[in-house]
């Protein structure tokens, strides 16, 4: 009976489907847990009012926060802390808060006892704050302050308030444009300037003459930058002029400077659409700021933008340099040991782990190379290093490195399952091996190289552990990309997703918080590969349609 | 046979002044083959052929399976050199000139030998692109003459109405018959002088391998046809002449009539009569 359901193939066939299925559902379980939890990071939640009586006090508190989380505590654990068995036996109820208000209380975060909560409010007037620093501020707007002087208060309060604010937030978006794009140019033309004259000093030609005109200039810079730091400074000027008043849970006052405020909203008194709409605000603000607060808040933008272009520069290094090799090993090389020899070695440095690869990168190209570099072209800005040091350039020739089997081996295959009777056809019509090669042969190969692509950039795109050595940084105070000449500086360090999530999610000084941000950047990052995936497939495939070969 | 030493080192059609002429069949010799012998490593597969092969006429490789037919066939566009084993003895010369002396530029020799495959094996580019490509190889980029030439190609292949509103489709979108005729019309476009056919209709259906033959008798005219076929009846009806193979030897070469009807040798009658093979 058994033997004979064995013999009929069914017991083999459920256990394909069986591991197929377990696949799917963990890689979708994996899809839909972080992007829950991330997603879900960026709606207004409900903020409530907790009458709270803590334990060993009578005096009922007042906690303002949004519940983050709740979970039963175990009756053991109850009991051992110090509770009776039979409200242990009930199941404790326990709420994670999130209070905000770290300036205040010094923490973001409070666990209440479900048992202790008399009363839950959700007051349609309280306020949430998102803050340049010090994280939320949960409480009730009271005042607002022209020059240290109270002009509105009450509701009045709340339409002065957007007003100012709106006004606030242009000048602090002046300020950062200064800031960044002008004063950060000029530093950028003074540092050049003061490089030429060393290389001048170096090279013994610093006469008067270039003494004079490298003086002229600075000093043109120096202007320049004295009128924007009075621009700068009149600015700063105005935008200290207002701050508000909020009343805190505990009913502390606090004066809070406009300027350090972000965004301001009310949650409980938002409908659906107000809240879709503040969501979205929240997504693009994620994906298009800076971070702020060492990366707990804020966006990640300079993060994709660094993956981005690692991964780009590593495909566009790999590829040339996969290819051709793959093409002398498969068309020119000798079939025969060394061959065999340099294709097994090949498909092993797949198998080298990441991080040697870091290691190799940072001794190889950082150093000696980048340091050969520094002496031969840079001579003026040592002892700083310009290419000697981490940077954009060196992580993704690193990475190169570590996809370039790939892409070989996924040459070759194409290569070798191009038919003999294609290479005939054109070898006899009178073209050379060479022009088979670049005519026909390589064309038809090009949707195989274009997986190897795939797959290269699907590791890169990943790969954390080697950038760690060779150029990611926690924050990058500016884009390996810019106004400024020559535009792309591979010399620059950069941001990374990868990094991103392990920086925020475990060196970050505030986890708790961070904890739904680096699901949102985990999302991020897979939807980042899969983008840049998507796009080389969809490549792959018009060429696949274009080379289709032989159907028999 | 001696080589003139005056000979530059491509081949070039034009510069050859003394035509040989053959003993056996009748006009000029075409292709002389002499003494050839062909080892795949240690073994053996053409043991010392000698034929001339008649310019502007069909001649007919037949023979079983792995007689070596193909083989000699590819020896004379040299295309045995893609096989690293493969080592010749003896030569073969075109209109006088030996093909396999050093220094011939291979890539020219194929330009004037042209060779069909078994299996039609068209780029995967469009109609046109195919036709053009011998063209391009040798540096043609003039719309104009391109333009010409493809249509005079695929006129003498006899597929130009079949396909002139859809030159710029894919190749491999046309059945295998035309495909053949394709493959044809592109081994035309560059104007060799001989034509090399191995088995080009045996992966075709009755009616595709017609209009190949057809094809074929027109094609005689102008260009030395080789054709190596596993079915005698297409052999009989359009070569002009036929030689038998066996085992890697040369059994019978001899006009198409007399080996079908009168031949000199049993081997050559025994598998005619379909006795083996």
């Amino acid at each position: 009976m058994i033997r004979a359901w064995f013999k009929t193939g069914a017991p083999w066939v459920w256990l394909n489907a069986a591991a197929v299925s377990l696949s799917l559902i963990m890689v979708f379980g994996l899809l839909v847990l972080i992007a829950v939890r991330g997603l879900g990071h960026f709606w207004p939640a409900q903020v409530a009012a907790f009458e709270y009586v803590e334990k060993g006090s009578k005096q009922a508190s007042t906690v303002i926060g949004e519940i983050v989380e709740q979970q039963v505590l175990k009756p053991e654990l109850a009991k051992a802390a110090g509770y009776t068995p039979e409200q242990a036996a009930q199941g404790l109820t326990q709420y994670l808060v999130k209070t905000g208000n770290r300036d205040i209380s010094g923490m973001d975060f409070r666990w209440l006892l479900g048992k202790d909560i008399k009363q839950t409010d959700y007051p349609e007037n309280l306020m949430v704050m998102e803050r340049r620093e010090w994280g939320n501020f949960y409480g009730y707007l009271q005042s607002i302050k022209q020059d240290g002087t109270v002009v509105a208060q009450g509701t009045g309060a709340w339409v002065s308030l957007d007003a100012r604010m709106q006004r606030t937030l242009d000048i602090f978006a002046q300020i950062k444009d200064i800031e960044k794009h002008d004063i950060g140019a000029i530093n950028y033309q003074l540092e050049r300037l003061r490089l030429k004259q060393r290389k001048f000093e170096l090279e013994d030609k610093l006469d008067a003459q270039a003494k004079r005109s490298i003086a002229a200039e600075k000093a043109g810079f120096e202007k320049k930058y004295q009128a924007l730091q009075a621009n700068l400074a009149a600015l700063n000027q105005k935008i200290r002029r207002d701050s508000l008043v909020a009343k805190a849970a505990n009913g502390q006052e606090v004066e809070i400077a406009l300027e350090k405020v972000v965004l301001y909203y009310q949650p409980n008194a938002m409908n659906v659409v107000q809240k879709i709409g503040h969501y979205f605000s929240k997504v693009w603000e994620f994906l298009s700021d800076d971070p702020r607060e060492a990366n707990t808040e804020g966006g990640v933008f300079p993060a994709i933008f660094g993956t981005v272009m690692m991964v780009m520069i590593m495909a566009v290094i790999v590829t040339p340099l996969g290819v051709i090799a793959a093409v002398y090993m498969r068309e020119y090389a000798k079939q025969g040991v060394m061959t065999r020899i340099i294709r097994i070695a090949v498909n092993n440095l797949a198998g080298v782990p990441s991080i040697v690869y870091g290691i190799f990168g940072l001794g190889f190209f950082v150093y000696i190379l980048g340091g050969n570099i520094d002496a031969l072209f840079f001579p003026e800005a040592l002892p700083a290093p310009t290419y000697g040091t981490p940077g954009m350039l060196w992580a993704s020739l690193t990475l190169a490195l570590l996809t370039l089997p790939v892409v070989i081996v996924s040459t070759e295959e194409g290569l070798s399952r191009i038919p003999k009777s294609i290479r005939e056809g054109s070898l006899a019509l009178g073209a050379t091996k060479a022009e088979t090669l670049w005519r026909t042969v390589l064309p038809m190969a090009s949707p195989a190289m274009m997986t190897g692509l795939i797959l290269a950039v699907a590791r890169a795109a990943g790969e954390v552990a080697p950038l760690m050595l060779v150029g990611v940084v926690k924050l990058a105070p500016t884009l390996p990309m810019d106004g400024n000449f020559p535009f792309m500086h591979l010399d620059r360090k950069f941001m990374h997703l990868g990094f991103h999530i392990y920086d925020v999610g475990f060196q970050s000084p505030n986890v708790e918080a961070a904890r739904p941000l680096v699901y949102a950047t985990a999302l991020l990052l897979v939807m980042v590969i899969i983008g840049l995936n998507l796009f080389a497939v969809s490549i792959r495939n018009r060429l696949r349609e274009k080379y289709r070969a032989l159907e028999n | 046979m001696s080589t003139e030493p005056t000979r530059t080192h491509a081949i070039d059609m034009s510069a050859i002044a003394q035509p040989r002429v053959a003993n056996t069949p009748a006009g000029k010799t075409s292709i002389d083959i002499q003494n050839l012998n062909l080892f795949y490593a240690d073994k053996q597969a053409l043991h010392n052929i000698n034929m001339q092969i008649p310019e502007k006429q069909v001649t007919a490789y037949i023979g079983p399976s792995g007689c070596g037919k193909s083989t000699l066939l590819r020896c004379i566009n040299r295309m045995n050199d893609l096989v690293d084993s493969a080592r010749i003895e003896g030569n073969i010369s075109i209109e006088g000139a030996d093909i396999y002396r050093p220094g011939v530029d291979v890539a020219e020799l194929r330009r004037h030998v042209g060779m069909v495959f078994q299996k039609p094996n068209p780029f995967p580019k469009s109609i046109y692109e195919n036709v053009a490509y011998g063209l391009r190889i040798q540096g043609v980029n003039e719309r104009r003459i391109l333009d010409e030439a493809v249509e005079k190609s695929l006129r003498g292949a006899a597929i130009w109405d079949e396909v002139k509103d859809r030159l710029q489709d894919n190749a491999l979108g046309l059945s295998g018959g035309q495909q053949q005729r394709l493959v044809i019309a592109r081994a035309i476009a560059i104007e060799p002088s001989i034509l090399l056919l191995d088995e080009p209709s045996s992966a075709l259906d009755p009616i595709s391998s017609l209009k190949i033959e057809e094809l074929i008798n027109e094609l005689k005219e102008t260009y030395t046809i080789v054709i190596v076929t596993h079915n005698m009846q297409q052999a009989a009806r359009v070569s002009d002449f036929t030689a038998f193979m066996y085992m890697g030897d040369l059994i019978e070469f001899d006009e198409t009539n007399t080996i079908f009807t009168n031949p000199a040798k049993k081997q050559t009658e025994d598998y005619i009569t379909g006795r083996y093979g």
